[in-house]
């Protein structure tokens, strides 16, 4: 069994043997993660290159961390967002990348399908790090990775993705993964969050959080991207707290034993309550450490020689 | 597997047999059990780890730490794969520096995992002393690398393979060649 992908672009193509694949393989990053010395050799010599034309800390810190704990060299390169035009200029950029010989580029983009171009255009791997609205893989990896740590089965489990679901990359991968692994997805969020016609994803629709709720085992929350306001998306921030933030008596409507996941960073006191993300229930740091064991599982799998 | 292909070199009595050897031999050489600890190379190795263990705490009726170790992370042909091998978890649930580790294989052929084993254990700590203990030895080393214990050495040509079946693993004990 081997991962026969070139470029991790989207959820869509993988395999339920190929997530499980990743997430086994992430177990012995895992282990890999937990030891004085965390560095292993499978990687040397190879070249990955952090590509990403948006800003982000913690997506782009995360594949260093996994590409130096597997002893690759790790490049990144953050043309400034102004001097992209799209298109002509991310191959050129990336064209100059390939020129320094990398094995694998991570790509970060405002632009949906920024990582289809780039994989179509280059001889390299593919990683999609996040693109526009589209998708973000290695995020809903790292999701699945986190629910199955907590000894969660995947078929019939109940998931509430809560927030700004249309503009959400995050909650994209995370449709696509959970409803493959047969999980039951509930979307919560003011009808302007939600895209029309969602429902094709196999996912059911609430405009009520604490209807939302009931029951479920896990409970995503998405970050509200507060650079949005006055686009008639939501009146205040302050009015979308009162109906979609998460408090400690919403928690109370899910599962005793529910998870409160979120990928970061938070908002704390707009989508989720201070107490609910420093509580027991709550698993983003676990979500953050997982992701480097995830993110290596993926880069080792993708790094077979061409 | 087609049984008429086997030729049969150790069925479960010789098996049993060089392991109680082996066992008596790791404990005379290092005096008892102090310090020692067996880690067992995935995966092969893993289960004749757990019976020279159990051979040893019968002996010397004290326990042994035991941990496995997958070696695939560290290979030297992993640059060179079209597709990665599927890696299984190590598991060392102690501290392995000052012990004296008993590194256990089934097979020791090229050395080529030996390497990689004792480069993974480096990667965990400073052990006192690295020994290895194999079941079959059987030549065509690529490598400097000796073995400490052998349950038995068995010339082979190079095409020849040489498989260690175990009960652990669903099937009956033996040590069989498969010919080419």
């Amino acid at each position: 069994m081997s991962l026969k992908h070139k470029n991790l672009l989207s959820l869509a193509p993988l395999s339920v043997e190929d997530i499980q694949l990743i997430l086994e393989t992430a177990d012995s990053f895992k282990e890999v993660s937990g030891r004085e010395i965390k560095k292993v050799p499978a990687l040397r010599g190879r070249t990955v290159v952090n590509l990403f034309f948006e800003p982000s800390t913690r997506t782009r810190t995360s594949f260093e961390l996994a590409a130096k704990r597997l002893s690759a060299d790790v490049i990144n390169f953050s043309p400034s967002s102004s001097s992209v035009v799209k298109g002509e200029t991310l191959l050129d950029t990336a064209r100059n990348i390939e020129a320094m010989q990398a094995d694998i580029i991570v790509l970060r983009h405002s632009s949906a399908g920024a990582a289809e171009t780039l994989a179509r255009g280059v001889k390299s791997s593919v990683i999609n790090a996040g693109d526009g609205w589209h998708e973000h893989p290695t995020q809903a990896l790292l999701d699945l990775y986190t629910i199955r740590e907590r000894g969660m089965a995947f078929k019939g489990l109940r998931v509430a993705i809560v927030g700004d679901v249309a503009h959400s990359r995050v909650a994209r991968s995370n449709i696509l993964a959970l409803t493959k692994l047969g999980a039951e997805v509930r979307v919560v969020g003011p009808p302007t969050m939600i895209p029309l016609g969602i429902e094709k994803m196999g996912v059911r629709v609430f405009h009520h959080l604490d209807e939302g709720l009931r029951d479920v085992q896990v409970i995503m929350m998405l970050r509200l991207q507060l650079e949005r306001q006055g686009r008639a998306l939501f009146p205040t921030i302050r009015e979308y707290a009162r109906l979609y933030g998460l408090t400690s008596e919403r928690v109370k409507m899910a599962d005793p034993k529910a998870i409160v996941m979120h990928p970061g960073p938070i908002n704390r006191g707009v989508e989720i309550a201070p107490e609910v993300a420093d509580s027991l229930s709550s698993v983003i740091l676990d979500q953050v450490a997982n992701g480097v064991a995830v993110r290596m599982g993926v880069l080792y799998l993708m790094s077979g020689a061409n | 597997m087609n049984r008429e292909q086997e030729r049969l070199i150790m069925d479960a009595g010789d098996i049993a047999r060089a392991l109680t050897r082996v066992a008596h031999e790791i404990l005379e050489r290092n005096k008892g059990v102090k310090d020692l600890a067996l880690v067992g190379i995935r995966t092969g190795g893993v289960h004749l780890a757990h019976r020279l263990a159990k051979r040893i705490q019968e002996i010397e009726q004290a326990p042994v730490p035991i941990g496995d170790l997958d070696i695939t992370l560290y290979r030297d042909d992993l640059s060179l794969r079209k597709e990665q091998p599927v890696l299984r978890t190590t598991s060392v649930p102690f501290d392995i520096s000052d012990k004296i580790v008993v590194l256990v294989d089934d097979v020791l052929f090229t050395g080529r995992t030996i390497r990689a084993a004792m480069d993974g254990l480096m990667d965990l700590g400073r052990p006192a002393e690295i020994q290895l203990a194999v079941l079959v030895d059987r030549g065509h080393r690529q490598l400097p690398i000796k073995a400490n214990y052998i349950g038995k050495n068995l010339p082979t040509s190079r095409e020849e393979q040489v498989q260690v079946l175990l009960e652990e693993a669903g099937e009956d004990d033996r040590v069989v060649i498969l010919k080419a």
